[in-house]
């Protein structure tokens, strides 16, 4: 019970181990602590500023869906009608087509009726060259063939 | 064991420290040996969590290192506003060690006592702060250190004249002195034998229980044990905050 040397030697052992601690523990833990803390903290800032990105994200997003939406229905309108006025176009352009062919059909069955009737003309004055020369080779009888010759210049005629 | 020189005897043999030496140069064996040992189970404890700390995840060592460095540096940031590399490091050396030195209390009282007889050492004292060489030695270098921070800060006209013109003006010089005196002395006191005191008579109930019949044993040493967590954690904690106080007290200028 009695104060003794023991308390300069408890005194020096803990002196030493205030230096041991001042110098080798609590330095490297309150370093480590301190260190978490800037990191955690900087994780929770990258973690807000990454939901407010997020967001930011998703506004833009729908605001470009938005114009595409509209975008695309205008191009849609543009298309049909666009696509009207081609159905209108080539379907003047068909009735045009088919008038004029008509037209030109009509153009040459007309031509085509005049060269058959002047080819039959002449083959049929031919024909009547031919037999008139034939009948004159055999000595025209006037009065037996004037019925026939009658005819046959009205024929040509 | 309780058949030994009768009850008193018991009592009086666990209280005997084992000692060598005469009068003022006898040294309490067993109080060095167990603050050691205590000590550098301290040191090999938070310096091998200090040389692997990581900012990363902690291990579990790591993460009870942290808890209690935080909760001694909350202390100390609560308490002293200024700045100094030593308190808390010496805050933390302090509950640490003292927890330590209580928590010896917990072991039963004969176990190691009884190993010690089987070694031939006749008497063996295991708690530390049942000595008040232990707890002085404690107090004491607080109290150096309130001397020695309060001269570095205030200078020493600045200290002189704080232990002899307060509180009552110069006029009243030797009665402040006096004061300031038993102020100053009552801190490494209280402190001292505030921790001796409770740990000793803790340690005296755990030897008295001893005494009881086996059967009764158990029933008021589980109880007890249990109320001493508390108390050997709260006189570690109570003179940790205490020299925190007292170190920002002798930071301050009036």
């Amino acid at each position: 019970m009695s104060i003794n040397a023991t308390l300069i030697g408890q005194m020096i052992t803990f002196s030493l181990l205030v230096w041991l601690t001042m110098k080798y523990i609590w330095p490297p833990i309150i370093a480590a602590l301190e260190e978490r803390k800037v990191k955690i903290a900087e994780g929770l800032a990258a973690a807000e500023k990454g939901q407010e990105e997020i967001k930011l994200a998703e506004k833009k997003a729908k605001t470009v869906l938005k114009e595409a939406k509209e975008q695309s229905a205008e191009i849609i309108g543009l298309a049909q009608k666009r696509a009207n006025e081609l159905v209108e176009e080539s379907k003047l352009q068909a009735q045009k087509e088919g008038e004029r062919l008509l037209e030109a059909a009509k153009a040459q069955i007309e031509q085509e009726m005049l060269q058959a009737r002047e080819s039959l003309r002449k083959e049929v004055s031919a024909l009547a060259l031919r037999a008139a020369e034939q009948i004159l080779k055999e000595e025209i009888d006037k009065a037996k063939h004037q019925d026939l010759l009658n005819r046959t210049a009205e024929q040509l005629g | 064991m309780a058949s030994e020189g009768g009850a008193t005897g018991y009592i009086v043999h666990h209280l005997t420290p084992l000692s060598v030496g005469e009068g003022f140069w006898t040294l309490h064996l067993d109080t060095l040996f167990f603050s050691a040992v205590l000590g550098g189970l301290f040191i090999w404890f938070f310096k091998s969590v200090a040389e692997r700390a990581t900012s990363g995840v902690p291990g579990l060592a790591q993460n009870f290192a942290e808890m209690i460095v935080e909760f001694v540096d909350t202390q100390v940031k609560d308490t002293f506003h200024g700045r100094s590399e030593l308190i808390a490091p010496l805050a933390l050396t302090i509950f640490c060690w003292v927890f330590l030195w209580n928590a010896m209390d917990m072991l039963p009282v004969d176990l190691l006592p009884m190993i010690g007889s089987l070694m031939g050492m006749e008497y063996m004292r295991v708690v530390p702060s049942t000595d008040l060489n232990g707890t002085f030695a404690l107090s004491l270098s607080v109290f150096f250190l309130i001397f020695f921070y309060s001269i570095k800060v205030k200078g020493i006209f600045g200290f002189i004249k704080e232990m002899t013109c307060t509180p009552f003006g110069p006029w009243l010089m030797p009665f402040n002195l006096m004061l300031k005196v038993v102020e100053e002395l009552a801190k490494p006191i209280s402190l001292a034998l505030r921790l001796f005191g409770n740990l000793y008579a803790g340690e005296l109930v755990f030897i008295l229980i001893a005494l009881l019949p086996p059967v009764v044993q158990p029933l008021l040493g589980f109880p007890w044990a249990i109320f001493h967590i508390l108390v050997i954690t709260l006189q570690a904690f109570i003179f940790m905050v205490l020299t925190i106080v007292y170190l920002s007290l002798a930071h301050e200028d009036h």
